[in-house]
């Protein structure tokens, strides 16, 4: 059972119940920060840090939160956690924190982290629920990566421009240019572009599952007929 | 009496976002004290390098402890003074234009013979790939106020090309540049008008 379990978290977490592309959580930051590959990883894995660790303190006092006062509760502590993860980043990392500084606070206002201690962490162990996390964090980067990756291109011409101050010099080989001389579309770089594009993502996202239902409904439909064929 | 019995009482309510409360504040309580000195040096550090930014050559003061107040057009301005061997070289100070999407706020070094010794964009909102050019990573643009001066160019082609003066515009956004450009002169004027107070090596704090 409890490798269904993991893998089902996977699962949905990544792709099935993508915090964006599925449940549509979290829109303020993904609008917000996704002008560019690179700031969408950012705000991707800082939430997933925060997911992680909000998922298996919540979980850990499950027991303990009454029904009735349950999301006061998870709400205090989202919001301790991000501003710890915000003054430790400012002390002790202050180059990172001059690029996601902005971002950090917005965490807070990602429905999405109440939205999986609710659902998730308050009714499953430790493990599983840090594992969630994490899986739901990872698909939220994944998103924000992806929508930032077609913004910047189309609006830019460049892809993961700026990486570097986000991961550090090592990693200045992602930053390329996509399409030399580029005169830019604004469109994309302004707000609507992101509406834009996460739209036609949700849909690429709803094309790609009836597809695939489609397949699976086929291929079960089949199946007697070619055990049958095999038995003659 | 069990945890689960307890767990719908009213009391229990309160008690328990009491207790969450405390915790919650007791940590960042603690976290702000722990990083408070940290991060006071990290932004102290911040500013100095955006004041090394906008200056040239070599100074033997503490610029952060260095400054002055005079009152100007934009409010009262904060003004680091960089000494060599006690005589005030150059002076650091902010000037804001308002750009397309509000403030835009540049920190502008000026040498004691009114030279431009660096101008940076500290802060502002303008539009990603038009306006934000002024920025030194998107584009060479702000290096060209170096060594500028009140009479090169002269007060009149002080602006940008669309209107008659010497410096570039960007494709597409006109309105930054100029809110740049005419911060820069105002901070000219600004120094010329308090010239004799600014290199007053007796006045402000001490080296």
């Amino acid at each position: 059972m409890s490798r269904n379990l993991y893998a089902r978290i996977t699962r949905d977490g990544l792709w099935d119940n993508n915090v964006v592309f599925a449940q549509t959580l979290g829109m303020c930051p993904t609008m917000a920060v996704t002008s560019t590959a690179a700031n969408g990883l950012g705000m991707g894995l800082a939430t997933t840090a925060v997911l992680v660790v909000a998922n298996m303190l919540i979980s850990s006092i499950r027991h303990v939160v009454s029904e009735e006062v349950r999301i006061p509760v998870y709400i205090v502590i989202i919001a301790t956690l991000v501003t710890l993860v915000d003054v430790s980043i400012n002390a002790w990392a202050h180059d990172l924190y001059k690029v996601l500084g902005l971002y950090i606070a917005l965490i807070v206002a990602n429905c999405a982290v109440l939205g999986r201690a609710e659902a998730f962490a308050a009714k499953y162990p430790i493990l599983p629920s840090g594992m969630d996390g994490l899986m739901m964090g990872l698909g939220f980067t994944f998103a924000l990566t992806l929508i930032g990756a077609i913004r910047e291109i189309l609006g830019g011409g460049t892809l993961f421009a700026g990486a570097h101050l986000l991961l550090g010099s090592a990693f200045s080989f992602m930053e390329m240019v996509i399409i030399p001389d580029y005169k830019g579309f604004l469109l994309m770089v302004l707000p609507p572009g992101g509406f834009l594009s996460l739209g036609f993502l949700i849909a690429l996202k709803r094309v790609i599952d009836k597809r695939n239902a489609e397949r699976a409904a086929a291929a079960a439909a089949s199946a007697p007929v070619e055990l049958a064929a095999a038995a003659h | 009496m069990n945890l689960e019995e307890m767990r719908s009482k009213l009391w229990y309510q309160g008690v328990l976002l009491g207790g969450i409360a405390l915790i919650t504040s007791a940590a960042l309580a603690y976290a702000a004290r722990a990083t408070e000195a940290d991060i006071r040096a990290a932004e102290a550090a911040d500013i100095k390098l955006s004041l090394s930014m906008v200056l040239t050559g070599k100074y033997d003061n503490d610029l952060l402890k260095d400054t002055l107040t005079l009152p100007s057009e934009q409010g009262d301005v904060l003004v680091y003074r960089a000494r060599r061997a006690g005589k005030i070289e150059a002076v650091v100070f902010q000037v804001h234009g308002s750009g397309y999407a509000g403030k835009v706020v540049c920190m502008m070094g000026v040498n004691r013979e009114g030279h431009i010794t660096g101008v940076r964009i500290i802060k502002h909102a303008e539009t990603p790939g038009l306006g934000d050019k002024v920025e030194p990573a998107k584009s060479k643009w702000i290096f060209s106020f170096d060594d500028k001066f009140l009479g090169n160019p002269v007060a009149d082609l002080w602006a940008v090309k669309k209107d008659g003066g010497v410096f570039d515009q960007f494709a597409g956004a006109t309105i930054t540049p100029r809110a740049v450009v005419k911060a820069v002169k105002g901070g000219l004027i600004f120094f010329d008008k308090n010239r004799a107070q600014l290199l007053d090596a007796s006045q402000g704090g001490k080296p």
